[in-house]
């Protein structure tokens, strides 16, 4: 039971997951991370962007990766909206706190029924040339359908790492988070990148929910299963750390897998989240947050 | 003269209004009120919503004939969102405030539990809808259930599986157990570790996976594969038995018999997604297009169905629940008609002493208002071409194994020779 074969395919099984929970979760490591923002419907987006995918993939034949990104354009201008009316009516009247939580909550369920109502309750899955195939290197066996949304998930990451980092309007985002007022003392307008920053947000949810179809099929409701999840890692990571989003997912993905190889895959959750919880008590900040 | 004329006007208006007001109430009077609740969102509403509208065909098939004792039927029903919670108060409302005259059960083991004790206290009928052994511990003798899982269901449920494996030469010898987390999959797999047992084979593997909440199975299945079974039976819902399916394929995980209790291998949705994925796999099953399972009324009803589902985006073909949720309708409402009564004592009286003719074929109820004969199917999946619809509404696709009074194929054995 204990080869190195096994060591090493539970290994990369749980990297490859990691990859897939980073995708998932890089969107709320802007929007919660760095704006501070408690955007609990960022997993009904996620959703929304399998749905658009199914749709794309059932009806046009489209790669379901690809569906995903052209996604992503308009849902950045559904994420510009929903901040606003976000910023409008809570933010700005410093009600945030608990009322936006409720708004986000609210939309979390509104999405859930548009989705019921427009595509039904049913089962939907997409089809690819790699969904079902496997290849190996050495005695490791890798199958294309964790493999592309871990591949989608780490460029995802990395993107938006050199983005945040290495842009002047990434180095205003997360000048926002640091200091918002400071940031308007130099001219800029902090909610006009926080729009921006939730916009960019959405669009990766939108390309996080690509990935999530090409795993398993999806279901209207299915989006509450990824929100304890998602919220963990970006937790994990270090609230506003985009390496850390990356760290965190691949440091549960691996917990999981190792889990689920030795002792059961039914501890595979508590094991998870029980690092969260030692993690948050030796560094209450996350592994590289602020 | 006048006067009289006026009153007269005045007593005809009266008349007619009164007969207005009350017209509504006479006909409601009238109906005959069956109420549920049904889950119809959260994880089983695919299945639910596709139960609904067999029991609606129902209503409007027994509606079109004049009724049930000439009144009309009328079906009263909430959403439980797939949460068990949601029962109680639902059947409370159906009842006190709905004042419905007979209830049935939502969909599936965890959401009829709840609702046996509001059954037995008020001395209702209950027709259950796939519970697996859900009146084990309350024993209600007014309770009878459609799944033909048997009379000692959480055993005869798997006993199809253990069956054809036994006859296979060489004899297997070892077994793995995997079940998702959750009430129906726990059962099944239990029920699968009894016959283990008694059939004499060695648990080399038995784990339950987090449900919700397992992405990945990869890791599940290498453990598996370790374990080096014969056998692998499996207790799962949609999501987990695509990510099973898929998973084992992609890392070579190849069993002598694989399957067993996968929840979803039934839908359409999912035939068509997996496709040739398919093909080998032996999987309980309720009901599929061979010609030894033609019973009176099945294709009737599949027609209908067949016409409507793709409107409300439900299963396309329906084989799976839809067949059973029109039958424990049917079956309560011949049940009516032959007692001549809407006493629930007559009627659960009836239900429990005779055999009954149904779209599902003749059921006959024992123990614990189980099947008084196991009747669940073992099929194996075979010669899947394509991911089309076509190849799962033809005969010769899902070749029914077990028992041995509906047979209509061979096993192929072992699983790598099927696939």
């Amino acid at each position: 039971m204990l080869s190195i074969e096994f060591l090493l395919n539970a290994l990369v099984a749980g990297l490859l997951l990691g990859g897939f929970y980073a995708a998932l979760s890089a969107g709320l490591s802007l929007s919660f991370g760095l704006l501070d923002v408690v955007n609990i419907a960022h997993p009904a987006f996620i959703l929304f962007g399998s749905y658009l995918t199914f749709y794309a993939n059932e009806h046009f034949g489209f790669d379901p990766v690809l569906a995903g990104l052209i996604f992503a354009v308009p849902a950045y201008f559904v994420g510009v909206a929903v901040y606003k009316i976000y910023y409008n009516s809570f933010e700005k009247t410093g009600a945030e706190s608990l009322r936006g939580l409720v708004f986000f909550f609210g939309l979390f369920f509104l999405i859930e029924v548009i989705l019921i109502i427009t595509f039904g309750v049913d089962y939907r899955l997409v089809r690819a040339f790699y969904i079902g195939k496997s290849t190996s290197i050495g005695p490791v066996g890798i199958a294309y359908r964790l493999f592309v949304p871990f591949l989608v998930g780490g460029i995802l990451s990395t993107v938006l790492y050199l983005f945040l980092t290495k842009t002047f309007f990434g180095r205003a985002i997360m000048g926002v988070a640091q200091d918002s007022l400071a940031v308007q003392l130099m001219g800029v307008d902090p909610i006009r990148i926080k729009t921006v920053a939730f916009g960019i947000g959405i669009a990766t949810a939108v390309i996080a929910g690509s990935l999530l179809i090409i795993i398993g099929p999806v279901e209207p409701t299915i989006g509450r299963e990824y929100i304890g999840r998602v919220f963990a890692v970006t937790v994990l990571g270090g609230l506003g750390s985009m390496t850390g989003t990356l760290v965190g997912a691949l440091i549960l993905g691996v917990a999981e897998s190792f889990t689920s190889s030795f002792f059961g895959p039914s501890w595979a959750l508590a094991v998870s989240f029980g690092i969260l919880l030692i993690c948050l008590a030796v560094r209450p900040s996350g592994l590289f947050g602020r | 003269m006048g006067r009289i004329i006026r009153h007269v006007i005045l007593g005809f208006a009266l008349l007619l209004a009164v007969s207005i007001a009350f017209t509504p109430a006479a006909h409601a009077a009238k109906e005959v009120k069956i109420g549920f609740s049904m889950a119809l969102t959260g994880p089983l509403g695919p299945a639910g919503k596709a139960a609904l509208l067999a029991m609606q065909i129902w209503r409007d098939d027994v509606n079109a004939k004049g009724g049930l004792l000439g009144r009309k039927v009328k079906l009263v029903y909430y959403d439980d969102q797939t949460k068990p919670a949601n029962v109680p108060g639902i059947y409370a409302k159906l009842l006190d405030v709905d004042k419905v005259d007979f209830i049935v059960s939502g969909y599936g083991t965890n959401l009829i539990v709840p609702a046996l004790p509001i059954a037995m206290e008020r001395g209702m009928v209950f027709m259950g809808l796939f519970g697996l052994d859900a009146n084990a511990k309350f024993k209600y003798n007014n309770y009878f259930q459609i799944m033909p899982a048997g009379p000692d269901p959480i055993v005869d449920w798997s006993r199809g599986f253990f069956e054809l494996a036994k006859k296979q030469k060489p004899q297997p010898k070892t077994i793995a157990l995997l079940s998702a987390d959750s009430e129906f999959a726990r059962n099944a797999v239990a029920g699968a570790r009894r016959n283990a047992k008694k059939y004499g084979l060695k648990v080399v593997y038995d784990q339950r996976y987090p449900f919700p909440g397992t992405s990945d199975f990869t890791p599940i299945l290498r453990a598996v594969k370790a374990a080096k079974p014969d056998l692998f039976y499996v207790g799962s819902y949609p999501g987990g038995s695509v990510g099973i399916v898929k998973a084992a394929h992609e890392i070579g995980l190849e069993p002598k018999l694989f399957g067993g209790g996968m929840v979803g291998l039934q839908y359409t949705a999912i035939q068509m997604n997996l496709g040739k994925l398919l093909n080998g796999i032996t999987n309980y099953w309720f009901w599929a297009p061979e010609k030894t399972l033609k019973f009176p009324g099945i294709e009737a009803f599949l027609a209908k169905y067949q016409k409507e589902a793709p409107k409300q985006k439900l299963d396309p073909l329906g084989y799976y629940l839809p067949p059973f949720a029109y039958a424990y309708v049917q079956l309560l409402g011949n049940a009516i008609e032959a007692t001549k009564s809407f006493d629930q004592a007559k009627v659960g009286a009836y239900i429990r002493n005779n055999t009954h003719s149904t779209v599902v074929g003749n059921v006959k109820f024992g123990k614990n208002g189980e099947w008084a004969t196991s009747r669940t199917f073992q099929v194996q999946l075979q010669n899947i071409k394509s991911n089309k619809m076509s190849e799962f509404s033809k005969p010769g696709k899902m070749i029914v194994l077990y028992p041995e009074d509906f047979k209509s194929g061979n096993l192929i054995y072992p699983y790598a020779k099927g696939k």
